[in-house]
């Protein structure tokens, strides 16, 4: 009775501590990867060779590295230029962010120059024969269709980057799984209640998203006539 | 009096394929053109290359005495004076019928929100899909999608509307919706290129047609020409093929 009791505040320590830097950092570095993966799967279709080549040479490297290299890379060999943030923490977290953001910007510009790809070629025909500039016709035809497409692809990031973001706990970010350890250590016993629950917290913020969202797009792309099997 | 297009000695080559092979043309104000001939004569290589979507290797082709190749031309300005109607409709899939229509006036011709839903409530009542506004592509038949694109062309109050193959996509029982509104457009006055094989609306409203096989023009003439007095023989095959296919009567009735 003692230890489930002591399980279960630890495990609200845990959720009230480490939830909120953990979805905190899911959020940010879709949010960046989402912007930089954009700018890139722009590059890759419509820019000039250079640009492409670039784009694509972007993408090798940063999906040929483990994220726990990129967070090494970030949070101890390149530290020092996160320190302007104020304190360790901040400094580790923004780190964090980034070695994740730009990863999953290499992994989101394939999510979305496919989905670009995939828009019928007539549709920046007709955008053109209406007299409509490349940069018209890309922002208000096939970016809002390319966006649409790619997102059953991009729960799919969702679900790699929120479960990844457990990585960051190697370089002391304290986010579920750091708080798990930590607590882990001190309380061995309660090692796998700890780290069942904490799965159970990451399934619960995966699992039903991607399937609401995904089924709930699905459908809205068959009712457009776009993908999703016509 | 300036002629709306002028198509000078158009050539165009895929790779070693010569697709155009010197083309020339010019349509006058209020005709209505049509283009015919054989799959793989250039016909609708031809019409994009009108309004440079897929521009020409060499020749030139003026709107109203502009030439589209300019280099200083505004190319984007001067498409918009120039309609297209797609075999395939290429309606724009997340947009419903009267945004599809009024896209263009908005963005392009910078009118207000307010000018631009009148303007393409207008183009959407005279192809008679008022009704339809609110409906997305996928939720309409061909030949209603198809009726859309003619609005979303006309909302620009273009100089010339180019059709290509406008009801080849079509299932045969939504074909005549279309061209009702095709003949519409042309008693009203408008000036239209017609890529078709429609010989009764060619026959109905043509001012001309021109026959192309393998990248030239064959033979040009009026309707009565070519249904009674065509000359080549490549032409006369190809009527002779159209018949056979459409019916006597096709080609027979106005």
């Amino acid at each position: 009775m003692q230890e489930s009791q002591g399980l279960f505040e630890i495990l609200i320590l845990i959720m009230t501590r480490g939830l909120p830097t953990a979805l905190a950092l899911t959020f940010l570095s879709l949010l960046i990867g989402f912007l930089v993966g954009i700018g890139l799967a722009l590059m890759r279709v419509y820019g000039p060779i250079e640009l492409r080549w670039i784009s694509s040479g972007y993408e090798k490297i940063f999906r040929g590295i483990p994220l726990l290299v990129l967070l090494f890379i970030f949070a101890i060999g390149l530290l020092r230029l996160f320190l302007w943030t104020g304190s360790l923490f901040n400094a580790l977290f923004t780190a964090s962010i980034f070695a994740l953001a730009l990863r999953s910007a290499a992994y989101q510009s394939e999510i979305f120059r496919g989905a670009i790809m995939s828009v019928d070629p007539g549709q920046m025909m007709a955008a053109r024969s209406l007299g409509m500039t490349d940069y018209q016709a890309t922002r208000k035809i096939i970016l809002p269709q390319a966006l649409r497409l790619s997102v059953p692809g991009w729960t799919n990031e969702y679900a790699v980057v929120i479960k990844d973001t457990s990585l960051v706990s190697a370089i002391g970010v304290p986010e579920l799984i750091y708080h798990g350890m930590a607590f882990s250590w001190t309380y061995p016993a309660l090692f796998l209640g700890i780290i069942t629950v904490t799965s159970i917290i990451y399934f619960l913020f995966t699992y039903p998203v991607t399937k609401y969202v995904g089924e709930s797009m699905t459908s809205k792309l068959r009712s457009l006539g776009l993908g999703g099997g016509r | 009096m300036v002629a709306v297009l002028e198509v000078r000695d158009i050539w165009k080559a895929y790779d070693t394929l010569e697709v155009l092979k010197g083309i020339s043309f010019d349509v006058q104000k209020g005709e209505v053109k049509v283009i015919f001939g054989p799959s793989g004569s250039g016909k609708s290589t031809l019409l994009r290359v009108i309004n440079m979507l897929t521009p020409p290797d060499k020749g030139e082709v003026f709107l109203c005495g502009q030439s589209l190749m300019d280099s200083k031309a505004d190319l984007c300005k001067l498409r918009t004076r120039i309609g297209f109607v797609f075999q395939n409709f290429n309606l724009f899939a997340h947009l419903k019928a009267i945004d599809n229509v009024s896209i263009g006036p908005r963005l392009v011709l910078g009118m207000t929100k307010e000018e631009a839903n009148d303007a393409a409530h207008r183009a959407l009542e005279k192809v008679h899909m008022s009704n339809w506004s609110h409906h997305y592509p996928a939720q309409l038949s061909g030949g209603q999608q198809q009726r859309v694109g003619i609005a979303r062309s006309i909302a620009m109050n273009p100089e010339v509307i180019l059709f290509d193959e406008p009801t080849s996509a079509l299932d045969p029982e939504l074909i005549g919706e279309v061209l009702q509104v095709m003949l519409d457009l042309a008693q009203e006055g408008t000036t239209m290129v017609v890529v078709t094989h429609e010989m009764g609306f060619a026959r109905a409203v043509s001012s001309e047609m021109i026959f192309m096989d393998k990248g030239v023009v064959v033979e040009k003439g009026t309707p009565q020409h070519f249904f009674q007095d065509a000359q080549s023989e490549r032409a006369k095959h190809f009527l002779r093929k159209l018949e056979v296919l459409y019916g006597q009567s096709e080609t027979e009735k106005t």
